[in-house]
């Protein structure tokens, strides 16, 4: 099994979902775009394609976005399409909510996940649930994104993940994509969703550069919400894992190789439907599982997995008591050195494998 | 021989009497609006046809007795859950819809049942829905509060949500370009909530063609006005929104109120802010009797002096529009259509199981539901 270099962890073995057409040796000719970009590219494209498509929340237009994931688009598609709100979550996102009832397909930035819990109740109550509650009479076709869970010094109130929050809801999708692959095909599939996705992106992870191949260039590549995907195979332990924490996987996974450790590595892609099969057909292979997330313990992504395959017929592969590894259960501290002791390391990872092999 | 009516709302009565005896049409002196930051309000007269006062009584009478039978059917435990009934406050639904059209679109909170008809529902459908079985409007889905017709996005459970997304639905209709607007309801008790308020400014902002209406029935579940709100005067509370303050159990003044609140969003000015003065008979919802906060003498007093229904039935018999034979055959119209709708809503089974999963997402491939258990199979179908 190669190992792959940290840069071309999504150009060589990853082939987008919708074409069906294998690569065996040499990959079409590779272009090198970051996250960021990528968001960018995603929802210039979408916004052409869709006249129906806009863009809402904070400093999305004027300032060219508060990290810069919308630059541009305001130049070129105008006071209509990217709005600038004020600061007031709760309205602007119950306004996103109204115009998707409306027929519009609004993507509603929240400038992190964090200032979405004073939107909560538009996201859950007005936009999850309406399908339901109207018996199919009314669908919601939004897309909620933003930066999510931890970045760098922001301290307590900017630094909570989401996912296991989000997930619980039966209504929404929720998707947590890793790299520029991710971000590209999981955006556009989101905007083309006619359900309410919340999008979980990283921060840090905005200015990484990923390989990114001519397929997944197309205007009309998307990857279909729902779907895992195994980026590294392996044959004795499986990392699962989602956002940024996928590349701190692959790199214990390289540690681990030199000490003939083959750790077969999941980006989940998706945390709402979770592919569970893809997780059981991994786990079934290779006996052992470790969750990794960047996210509290208590209650979250890694405990439902846990919880999953102990319900379903990987356990009987089992060969170990699976294991998370999660954000420490703290509010997260502001001096550097707290902080990276707040979230997992890839030394976590690595000790978590072996133990659970009991190496 | 007099016929007797079946059907919508908006039928006429036929009568032994020749319509060229009754008056086509009379004008009426209505109360004078109070004005925020206009110069002029509405018209201080309303004309009335003799086919709207008919299908306005008809209308207004069907929700009167539709609520009714709710309490009726609630109180035998047939409807059971959220009950909030509209009794009381028909001179809005009926008097807003007289002052838009069905392509307008219009959002409200719980105490929906009457919106949900004036907006196109049938008694029937409604009714099956508060009874929760395969025929309700909802599919037995949504329940009291969540009833939805074309451009009526509910019936909403959670108190001020409804008037942000009422703003999003204005925005829309300024995106598409196609000159409908957005009336968003709310009563006394959310006119504190800050999502409106934050609502008001983009609104303002952007001048979306929506129509904030309050509904001031004085009280928030059993809080009076006066123990809720430090200002009472709720057709201000948009402060750089211009307001009207209009008597909500006149169904002309809400008619006119609504029409010219229309002009003034159709005309691209941005929101406008309605607050209209009405009263609910019954308690907040079936589980509260509705006097621990108010005494009866005060709903007495409103039944017998403001009631909506009277107050058009005497403008009309006064003024030679109607006879009473006529309005008689309407209520008994009325009573068999909400006997029809009732027997319906009691005798249409439930929903099948198979409904349990369905609806989760829209336009979607099937996908497996966890049960109760792991071990039982569901599957959700859009």
């Amino acid at each position: 099994m190669a190992s792959l270099g940290c840069f071309l962890r999504s150009g060589k073995n990853a082939v987008s979902v919708v074409l069906r057409r294998e690569f065996s040796k040499t990959p079409p000719a590779a272009v090198q775009v970051n996250v960021r970009d990528a968001l960018n590219q995603a929802m210039d494209e979408e916004l052409e394609r869709d006249e129906r498509v806009f863009l809402l929340g904070e400093e999305v237009a004027q300032y060219d976005g508060a990290y810069k994931v919308s630059r541009g688009l305001w130049k070129k598609y105008g006071d209509k399409r990217i709005i600038d709100t004020p600061i007031t979550e709760m309205g602007f996102a119950g306004i996103a909510v109204g115009a998707a009832f409306a027929g519009l397909r609004p993507i509603c930035e929240f400038m992190t996940w964090n200032f979405s819990m004073q939107a909560i109740d538009q996201v859950i109550n007005s936009a999850a649930k309406t399908y339901y509650m109207s018996a199919g009479a009314q669908p919601v076709p939004i897309v909620f994104r933003g930066p999510n869970g931890s970045s760098a010094g922001v301290a307590a109130q900017h630094s909570q993940c989401f996912a296991a929050w989000y997930g619980h809801c039966p209504g929404l999708k929720v998707v947590s994509p890793w790299n520029s692959e991710d971000a590209r095909g999981l955006l556009k599939a989101a905007i083309r969703d006619d359900n309410p996705v919340v999008f979980l992106e990283n921060e840090l992870m905005y200015g990484v550069p990923f390989d990114l191949s001519e397929d997944v260039m197309q205007k009309d590549f998307v990857i279909p919400i729902g779907k895992a995907k195994v980026e590294r195979r392996g044959t004795h332990i499986t990392l699962v894992s989602h956002s940024r924490c996928v590349g701190f996987c692959l790199d214990a996974a390289s540690v681990l190789a030199k000490e003939g450790v083959e750790c077969e590595v999941v980006n989940l892609r998706t945390i709402r439907p979770l592919d569970v099969d893809t997780i059981e057909a991994s786990v079934m292979k290779t006996g052992h599982l470790v969750t990794v997330e960047g996210g509290w313990p208590q209650y979250g992504v890694g405990a439902e997995i846990c919880a999953r395959v102990m319900e379903g017929p990987a356990f009987n592969y089992l060969d170990a008591p699976a294991v998370r590894v999660t954000g420490v259960d703290i509010p997260m501290p502001y001096a550097k050195i707290l902080e990276d002791h707040s979230v997992p390391q890839i030394k976590d990872i690595i000790f978590s494998v072996k133990k659970v092999l009991n190496m | 021989r007099v016929l007797e009516l079946t059907g919508c709302a908006a039928s006429m009565v036929a009568s032994s009497r020749s319509y060229a005896d009754f008056t086509p049409e009379a004008t009426f002196d209505i109360k004078k609006v109070d004005l925020h930051r206009l110069e002029e309000g509405p018209p201080l007269t309303a004309t009335l046809t003799r086919e709207e006062g008919l299908k306005y009584y008809r209308t207004m009478q069907t929700i009167r007795r539709m609520e009714l039978k709710a309490d009726q059917l609630y109180k035998q435990k047939i409807i059971r859950g959220f009950c909030h009934l509209y009794d009381g406050q028909e001179a809005c639904a009926v008097g807003i819809e007289g002052g838009i059209t069905l392509s307008d679109h219009l959002i409200t909170a719980y105490r929906a049942h009457g919106y949900t008809l004036t907006r196109g529902g049938t008694v029937r459908e409604i009714m099956a829905e508060l009874t929760g079985r395969r025929g309700g409007i909802a599919k037995g889905k949504g329940g009291s509060m969540h009833m939805y017709t074309k451009n009526f996005y509910g019936g909403n459970g959670i108190v001020g949500a409804q008037v942000p997304l009422g703003a999003g639905v204005a925005l829309a209709c300024k995106y598409l370009g196609n000159d409908q607007l957005c009336v968003s309801l709310y009563g006394d008790g959310a006119a504190n909530q800050g999502q409106i308020f934050e609502t008001y400014n983009m609104s303002s902002l952007w001048k979306l063609p929506i129509i904030f209406i309050c509904e001031n029935n004085q009280y928030g579940m059993g809080t009076s006005v006066e123990r809720s709100s430090a200002s009472t005067e709720y057709y201000k509370r948009g402060d750089y929104i211009p307001g009207l303050r209009v008597d909500g159990m006149d169904v002309l003044c809400v008619r006119e109120a609504t029409k010219f609140a229309a002009d003034h969003c159709r005309s691209g000015k941005g929101p406008i802010l309605m607050e209209l003065q009405t009263y609910r008979y019954h308690g907040h919802s079936m589980s509260d009797p509705g006097v621990s906060y108010r005494t009866r003498e005060e709903i007495q007093e409103v039944r017998s002096k403001s009631d909506p229904i009277s107050m058009l039935k005497d403008r009309m018999l006064s003024n030679n529009m109607a006879s009473i034979e006529e309005l008689k055959e309407i209520d008994i119209a009325v009573r068999k259509e909400i006997e029809d709708a009732a027997q319906f809503a009691t005798t249409d089974p439930e929903p099948p199981l198979d409904d349990l999963c369905s609806h989760i997402f829209a336009n979607d491939q099937p996908f497996e539901v966890r049960a109760a258990t792991p071990w039982t199979k569901l599957t959700s179908t859009s």
